[in-house]
């Protein structure tokens, strides 16, 4: 069983939802990452999106392209940031770590060469946000059963597409919860609810909603209809804003993953009582 | 080798297939919130290039408000100074605005109407491609929104001056390079940002699936009519059709009714700026290397790592580190060749072209007339060589001014 299944199979026997933090690997220095994915842990993060920078990241918002751009400042590879999940999993054998990124550094690298070292790091799955399904057939059939492949799902997505790319994905499903890039625009619950209800409807995997989640009570939210809540860019604002100081950085960052682990605790706590 | 060339290709040529696929090169490489847009893109643009009532409307545009057919002219003088082949050009710099850019703008502006779209997005470089977008815009009654790079908007403010006349909204980018590439990707958030009501009227024959054989499509009036001028005017095909390729719209529009043309041959002259062995360049498919960026898979520019890495070229319009896809596989069949003009042969064709012809051409068009200067003194003098002039130079004037020191 893979590590993300495992995760998933523990939160539902406790009645609790996933919560996934995303970083940028190298943001804003090489030197961060490793101790800021642990603290997310400590934090209480459950599986963690790490971003592997590209220099022509299309859809994000500011936030994420500015980190990506401090982290390339660095020239962050991403055999870099497979080396940092390999170094933290030297502490953390538990935890999830999901790579999230573009296609052009795992095309250049090759899709058998590029899996089996991800495999070897102990990284577990994979979002590639210009890879849709359609595109994905050589991949998929390298990362079978080794690697998962997180597909995204999106409010423009027609339900014969959504049945597709439930299809695809191994893990969970990423359900992006508005039209527009990283770090923008407010959440439609209403509509969340009624997506997620058809991913559903074509898969047994769990279902993460991302995009326009920003603090606990959002989180909160989202939990209720959803078994992840990831977070970006509302963590990476925290990056960029202690950058001077990994101390820093990682006391706010674990703070926000602190409260909106309580705030989707203690509805799902309530709930179950 | 030609030959050979051609028997790998599909007979009749035929490409992309369904997916938008030529080859291993194009495709859809997108955000999921665009594929629907861009489903639904594809079908309007199949049905509409199957209805009389489209065509004509674009016929009747191309016509009356582009000025089409554009002339197909001998050269007599400019021949005679380079001594060999005889070199025609086709005349894309007389159409309205300047470039052959509009026959794209015109045919996707005519595009988003059908499709009830109010709204226009494009990206630009040189700026000819958002001139275009806007004209169209204004000519229709849409909203026009255009990006491009904060270092594009220093260099060609002329151009910006023409789209905010034309009622267009310029927004500068300043991520990245802040370059061509950068306002592509930000035209490209912008659309899965505004994507129920937006048109993006991509300039170049790349990105996602439809748009390289959409773009194409639209442009491939250029070769249409040159194929007919030229029998008209010489009773024969020609031995060489060239072009400069930045992202390609100018040359496969010529190209592309030549490729079943087995004796015909197909050069594509890519912008080598500083030399390709300085690194300092903007030439994929010369020295590049195949990956995905903007929705399609193809040849780039990009470090061991998959980074895209900065190019450079004395014309902004071929500062791009892409290449439409169909021009990767043309290279890789090869039925086309690539080959690469500097910014100071580049340069030197722009001043003989204006002092021998009278007529000044766009920096960018000037790569293929410097190549096209090399090959032609290599050819007999009943042989035959037809270059698109996609652009006049009007708008590099202060460029070339500001090369010589000359302060206008």
């Amino acid at each position: 069983m893979s590590r993300i299944k495992q995760r998933f199979a523990e939160l539902t026997q406790q009645g609790r939802k996933a919560l996934i933090p995303y970083l940028t690997a190298g943001d804003p220095e090489p030197a961060f990452t490793v101790p800021l994915m642990h603290a997310m842990v400590e934090a209480g993060a459950d599986i963690l999106e790490l971003g592997v920078p590209f220099s022509d990241p299309m859809a994000e918002g500011p936030v994420i392209q500015h980190a990506m751009e401090r982290a390339l400042e660095h020239h962050v590879s991403l055999q870099d940031v497979i080396n940092m999940v390999k170094t933290f999993r030297e502490t953390d054998t538990d935890t999830p770590v999901l790579l999230m990124g573009y296609l052009n550094p795992i095309e250049v690298t090759g899709y058998e060469k590029f899996v089996t070292q991800a495999v070897e790091a102990g990284i577990d799955g994979v979002l590639l946000v210009d890879l849709p399904p359609e595109e994905a057939t050589e991949l998929k059939g390298f990362a079978k059963g080794k690697l998962d492949t997180v597909f995204l799902v999106s409010p423009t997505t027609t339900e014969k597409r959504t049945e597709k790319i439930a299809r695809a994905s191994s893990g969970f499903v990423y359900y992006v919860s508005l039209k527009g890039v990283t770090g923008a625009g407010h959440l439609d619950t209403e509509q969340v609810i009624n997506k997620v209800e058809e991913i559903k409807r074509h898969t047994d995997l769990p279902v993460g909603v991302g995009f326009g989640i920003k603090d606990a009570s959002t989180a909160q939210q989202i939990s209720r209809v959803a078994d992840a809540v990831i977070v970006g860019s509302a963590l990476v604002k925290l990056v960029e804003a202690n950058q001077s100081s990994q101390d820093d950085a990682i006391l706010a960052v674990s703070e926000l993953i602190t409260s909106m682990r309580k705030g989707m605790d203690a509805d799902s706590t309530s709930s179950a009582a | 080798m030609r030959y050979s060339a051609l028997a790998q290709l599909n007979k009749p040529y035929d490409y992309p297939n369904e997916d938008g696929h030529f080859g291993p090169y194009g495709g859809r490489f997108v955000a999921e919130t665009l594929m629907a847009p861009i489903e639904e893109l594809t079908a309007a643009y199949e049905t509409a290039m199957a209805d009389k009532t489209f065509l004509d409307e674009l016929d009747h545009e191309l016509k009356h408000y582009v000025g089409r057919p554009s002339p197909l002219y001998f050269a007599a003088r400019w021949s005679e100074m380079v001594g060999g082949a005889k070199i025609y050009l086709k005349r894309e710099d007389l159409n309205h605005t300047g470039a052959h850019k509009i026959n794209n703008t015109v045919g996707q502006a005519l595009l988003a109407r059908r499709m009830g779209k109010k709204r226009v997005i494009a990206e630009t470089g040189a700026g000819q491609h958002g001139v275009a977008t806007a004209t169209v815009a204004a000519r229709f009654g849409m909203e026009c929104i255009v990006y491009m790079g904060e270092e594009d908007i220093q260099r060609q403010a002329i151009n910006v001056f023409r789209m905010k006349l034309l009622g267009a909204t310029v927004v500068p980018v300043t991520a990245g390079s802040k370059t061509l590439k950068d306002a592509l990707n930000e035209a490209l958030r912008d659309w899965v940002t505004n994507v129920d009501d937006t048109f993006y009227i991509i300039g170049t024959v790349a990105g996602p699936h439809p748009y390289p054989a959409m773009v194409r499509d639209f442009q491939a009036i250029i070769g249409r009519e040159a194929k007919q001028q030229i029998l008209e005017h010489e009773g024969r095909l020609p031995d060489a059709v060239m072009a400069c390729v930045g992202g390609g719209s100018n040359a496969l529009g010529l190209f592309y009714p030549f490729i079943e043309d087995e004796q015909v041959e197909i050069i594509g002259v890519e912008a080598a700026g500083h030399g390709l062995a300085t690194g300092e360049h903007a030439a994929p498919l010369c020295a590049g290397k195949a990956g995905v960026l903007h929705g399609n898979r193809t040849y780039l520019m990009e470090d061991t790592g998959g980074q895209i890495i900065p190019t450079h070229s004395i014309s902004a319009g071929l500062d791009y580190p892409g290449v439409g896809p169909e021009l990767s596989w043309l290279k890789d069949t090869g039925r086309a060749q690539f080959v690469s003009a500097t910014d100071d042969e580049a340069l030197a064709a722009f001043h003989n072209l204006t002092q021998v012809e009278g007529i000044i051409p766009a920096l960018e068009s000037s790569h293929a007339l410097a190549y096209a200067a090399k090959q032609a003194a290599k050819m007999d003098k009943d042989q035959i060589l037809v270059v698109n002039l996609s652009g006049r130079g009007d708008k590099d004037i202060h460029t070339v001014a500001e090369l010589e020191g000359i302060t206008l």
